[in-house]
């Protein structure tokens, strides 16, 4: 059971003066219970790349195929790939509509023909996941907070219980310490089997929390494999526009100077080996 | 999937042609004589003295030919509509009839007509829009209306709003795009259903669009206070708008040809 993307290529407006390519010779398997995340700097094609993974955008090149089942522009399939693959747009604040939070968690549940008596623990459970007090439910959504509303708009795609769920940039904006939480949800519903894709610019939690990362750079791949292998790439290779985590800067600078420190983004592994050097 | 392709709505394309370099007061005249010529239009063989001009203008404008045909789909309908009721409320003598239904051959030569006169009213008038930068064109047309403000036109208020909404069309079809994938995602669906459900589907796209718009017209607002707007009295442009020969040729040239074509008419008729 995985996602599987295989040569993906994307060009918007083909044929037109606008046309630009947007991505190009994608390839890579998210397995359940995985952890992908893709980086890299503004317009390189993550979001395109994530509204492939439900099929919001049809490949034109190569291929998506979501637990066996291909992705195509129309088709029998469509539906239940979309109802798997949860899809959290980046600003997801901008799409509430409804009259009460509780109302909008419910409304992708309802849209899948989720039996009612269900929905209300399907809201509840979803809003606890996504860390939203259960005092909010009644509020209308347009009168939280900035946070609170993007809290919303991720509970209201958990509550139909993807299979995997793909997020387009959800810490873009958010405190350092709703974005941990944030983290720590995403690690949570992989421990339960989820497939994670978290879209992101930031490079400290896609190396420090995932499995897997995958940097783009012009809609091309820049490097993919585990953590550990991308870091190394990206120190050999750097990838303009995608700032190296500052632990991670810190110990190649050092090591530029000649002194032995680890290829590492964590601050106690490259602590520990200065520690130890100095002694 | 793309549900809208505004592309083709008349947005700026830009391009190194004579067109393009033309003034916008210059083209927006001359637009103007072309759409009148064209209503006068009645001979078939002016109708198609008019499709060698819009072949040349395209070419001249080096727009791809798609792009321009493609701005007269969203009168299709209109049009389509207009001939369908020339075709069955003309009278003259009935080609053929079922029931009270007459048709007539004249109703069907005035419904090709018309459908063909709406359809070269759009595909001219969007060349302006597809030559002109939208900043360009409210210029010229502040320009143009600027003798009235002494009579209390607000020929700069008109030209301002005129360049915003211009400005927010493709803007609010790529949000209403990016809300409309957005539901798709949370399980919406706009083709399934009877036409009820189909509506009431487009609820969850309206209101996000509504906060959006009145967020961005408030935005914006805050942002042309803060630089100082206060209207157009005494504000300088940082591109002056310039009249060339070009534009005082294509300004004598289009509307003799225009009045040639008119007064072909007549006498072909
Ligand atoms: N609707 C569209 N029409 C035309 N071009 C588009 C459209 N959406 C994206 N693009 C272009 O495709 C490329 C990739 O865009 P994409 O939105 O996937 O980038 P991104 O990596 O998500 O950027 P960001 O970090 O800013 O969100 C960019 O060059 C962008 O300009
Ligand atoms: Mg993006």
């Amino acid at each position: 059971m995985s996602i599987i993307v295989k040569n993906l290529g994307h060009v918007y407006h083909p044929g037109t003066p606008l046309e630009t390519r947007s991505l190009c010779d994608i390839s890579f398997e998210l397995e359940r219970g995985t952890w992908l995340s893709v980086a890299g700097h503004t317009g390189s094609g993550k979001s395109t790349l994530g509204q492939h993974l439900n099929g919001i955008i049809a490949p034109m090149e190569g291929t998506v195929t979501v637990d066996g089942m291909a992705v195509k522009e129309k088709g029998p399939d469509l539906r239940e790939i979309r109802a798997r693959v949860g899809l959290v747009f980046q600003y997801p604040e901008q799409q509430l509509f409804a009259e009460t939070v509780y109302e909008e968690i419910a409304f992708a549940p309802r849209n899948w023909g989720t039996p009612e008596e269900e929905i209300d623990a399907r809201v509840k459970e979803a809003a606890r996941a996504a860390g939203l007090d259960e005092s909010r439910l009644t509020r209308s959504p347009f009168q939280l907070s900035g946070g609170e509303k993007r809290k919303v708009a991720i509970a209201s795609v958990l509550s139909s219980k993807p299979d995997y769920l793909v997020l387009d940039e959800p810490t873009a904006g958010l405190d350092s310490f709703s974005r941990r939480e944030l983290a720590d949800l995403l690690a949570g519903l992989k421990e339960g089997g989820m497939g994670i894709v978290l879209i992101t610019h930031d490079l400290d939690i896609a190396l420090s929390r995932s499995d897997a990362v995958l940097v783009l750079d012009g809609g091309r791949e820049a490097a993919l494999g585990t953590p550990a292998e991308v870091l190394a790439r990206l120190e050999e290779n750097p990838v303009p526009g995608l700032r190296l985590p500052d632990v991670a800067a810190l110990s190649l600078l050092l090591r530029q100077r000649g002194r032995k420190a680890p290829v590492t983004w964590d601050w106690r592994e490259l602590k520990n080996a200065l520690f130890r050097s100095s002694k | 999937m793309k549900f809208f392709n505004h592309m083709t709505f008349g947005q700026y394309v830009p391009a190194e042609s004579p067109v393009h370099g033309l003034d916008p007061r210059c083209k927006i005249l001359v637009v103007l004589v072309i759409l009148t010529g064209i209503f006068m239009a009645k001979h078939p063989a002016v109708f198609a003295a008019w499709g060698v001009l819009l072949a040349g203008l395209t070419l001249a404008a080096r727009l791809p030919t798609k792009l321009v045909l493609g701005s007269a789909k969203p009168v299709l309908i209109l049009a389509l509509f207009t001939a369908s009721i020339h075709i069955f409320f003309t009278k003259g003598e009935p080609l053929f009839s079922l029931g009270i239904i007459n048709i007539t051959s004249e109703g069907l030569v005035l419904a090709l007509y018309m459908g063909l006169r709406l359809i070269f009213l759009v595909l001219f008038a969007s060349f302006l829009t597809l030559t002109t930068r939208p900043m360009e064109l409210a210029d010229g047309l502040e320009r143009l209306f600027s003798p009235f403000a002494r009579f209390g036109f607000p020929a700069h208020e008109l030209a301002m709003m005129m360049t915003i909404a211009l400005r927010f069309i493709p803007t609010l079809l790529d949000e209403t795009d990016r809300i409309m994938k957005a539901q798709l995602a949370r399980g919406a669906s706009f083709d399934r259903g009877g036409l009820w459900k189909r509506l009431k589907a487009f609820i969850p796209v309206l209101i996000p669009l509504f906060v959006i718009v009145f967020q961005r017209a408030e935005d914006l607002a805050v942002a042309m206070e803060a630089r100082n707007y206060r209207g157009g009295a005494g504000r300088t442009r940082m591109n002056p708008l310039r009249w060339r020969g070009a534009d005082t040729a294509a300004l004598i040239l289009v509307p003799l040809a225009v009045f040639i074509l008119v007064y072909a008419d007549r006498s072909l008729a």
